[in-house]
């Protein structure tokens, strides 16, 4: 099955991917991919962090609620949370029918550009996905 | 995965028979009790909806399937169940249990009892060894196995009697709920019975292994939904129906986990476990498996902590739990001090270090829509 992979998107190793806003290039918007999305199944629930918020680079912050299991979200930057999508809390399934628009996860305004480097681009990131 | 001479050697998983069927649907598979199971096909929230709107079909052919015959049957069957079978009438099915001489229960199975002195015994995957040598030490050769030359398919929904109407013909129409048959199919015998495991109507069907491509697309065309075990564990848990090895198991006796209705102790016949049953029958009950429902937004899973609100010590732990697709909540079953085993009491549910209030509801989670 061919997932999705949008050129302009920068990816994580853990299925995360990050959109570098036009306007204003230190905000960016965070959600998982399409492979992600299609592993975890039908998402339910999401415990997502709040405006405010500091997240990490490669840690944990929040969970996405399968109907089969629980997985972690991790972020692919460090920074401060702008916003989280508030239409997750009434249609989670978002994720799953539309990953990259309207399923996302966060926004957030990037502390550290220097990480970016480390993040894969499309080509990257597909080909660091399982075969078939 | 417990041991089953079903999972083969070394660890190869059993396919079903129509493993290429659910391959072409689109099945993601996940090994279970030793066999390679559709998890789901096209989304488990979407196969629940559409068993509980219109109809789905279940490919349940990893329970074990066993034939006890002769005019001793019944006597002999009744030796080793809870359920006076004794006295169910030909063409009825009923649910029964195994258990240990301590009233623990090995097992929950489903009895069949067909003309000419035939039972069908329906066991769990996961047992499906011990509970066949349970047969046969009683039974000897009137046991025989039968679960590698047949298919068993759930078909399950509002719209499943009509379903099984038109394939199987009007044998099905005439059957009430628990009625079982065997109906001639273009020419071949399916075994029919009205039964489930999902809250909804249906029933099921087992049917030859050569046939059973045909009886499966036939259901398919009809317009079933193809449904996994990942649906299936939705459904069950929604109708409080207990899962053998999660919910209920040799450590648990029947009365604590609400299935006394299975149980005859009244007409005085001997089986395994009953002296343990008629103590625990007497005895006031200590613990009650409950049934819980997520008032806070969040997902419950089995052997999460159950604790009193502010304390942190934990109660009980889910047995079982899940998102409810129909009701949108988080539910789960866990056997609570009977203190609190009561509708309306409020609890915590330790959801991976926050405290999610849950409240004690009666069961079933979810009951059909009145017509």
């Amino acid at each position: 099955m061919d997932h999705e992979t949008p050129e302009e998107l920068l990816y994580s190793p853990n299925h995360e991917w990050l959109r570098r806003d036009a306007g204003s290039p230190d905000e960016g918007t965070i959600g998982i991919t399409d492979f992600a999305q299609d592993q975890v199944g039908d998402v339910v629930y999401l415990d997502l962090p709040a405006k405010g918020d500091a997240v990490t680079a490669g840690e944990r912050c929040g969970e996405i609620e399968s109907a089969k299991t629980v997985s972690d979200l991790y972020s692919p930057v460090s920074g401060e949370v702008l916003a989280a999508n508030g239409a997750l809390e009434d249609q989670p399934e978002l994720v799953n029918s539309s990953p990259y628009d309207e399923g996302w996860m966060i926004r957030v305004r990037i502390s550290d550009e220097g990480e970016l480097d480390s993040l894969l681009d499309a080509a990257g990131y597909r080909a660091q996905l399982p075969e078939d | 995965m417990a041991g089953s001479d079903h999972s083969g050697t070394n660890g190869v998983l059993t396919r079903l028979a129509l493993h290429e069927r659910h391959e072409a649907l689109g099945a993601r598979f996940a090994p279970f009790a030793g066999w390679e199971m559709p998890l789901q096909y096209q989304g488990i929230v979407g196969e629940h909806h559409a068993v509980r709107e219109r109809v789905g079909v279940f490919d349940v052919s990893h329970l074990a399937r066993a034939w006890v015959g002769g005019p001793q049957a019944a006597a002999l069957l009744r030796s080793v169940t809870t359920f006076d079978v004794t006295t169910l009438p030909v063409g009825k099915a009923h649910y029964s249990l195994y258990c240990t001489e301590d009233g623990g229960i090995e097992d929950d199975i489903f009895l069949y009892h067909l003309p000419g002195d035939r039972w069908l015994v329906i066991h769990n995957a996961a047992n499906a060894d011990q509970d066949f040598e349970r047969l046969r030490a009683v039974a000897g050769d009137a046991a025989s196995e039968v679960t590698p030359e047949t298919v068993m398919l759930a078909v399950q929904g509002p719209e499943a009697v009509a379903l099984l109407s038109s394939v199987l013909g009007g044998g099905f129409a005439g059957l009430e709920q628990r009625d079982c048959a065997e109906l001639d199919w273009s020419g071949t015998s399916v075994l029919v019975a009205r039964t489930g495991y999902t809250g909804e109507d249906g029933g099921e069907c087992i049917v030859g292994a050569e046939h059973a491509a045909a009886l499966w697309d036939a259901f398919i065309e009809g317009g079933a939904t193809p449904a996994g075990l990942g649906a299936r564990d939705t459904l069950r848990l929604e109708a409080a129906l207990p899962l053998h090895g999660n919910d209920i198991d040799t450590s648990t006796h029947p009365y604590e986990a609400g299935l006394g209705f299975a149980v005859t102790l009244d007409d005085g016949a001997p089986f395994t476990g009953r002296q343990a049953l008629v103590e625990a029958k007497a005895q006031s009950r200590t613990r009650r498996l409950a049934h819980v429902v997520a008032r806070e937004r969040g997902v419950l899973r089995a052997h999460y902590a159950v604790h009193e609100p502010g304390t942190g010590e934990p109660v009980a732990h889910l047995t079982s739990g899940a998102f409810s697709p129909s009701l949108r909540l988080g539910i789960g079953m866990a056997y609570l001090p009977v203190r609190l085993a009561k509708p309306g009491v409020m609890l915590e549910v330790d959801v991976r270090g926050r405290a999610l209030p849950v409240e004690v509801v009666r069961r079933p989670f979810y009951r059909k829509p009145k017509d």
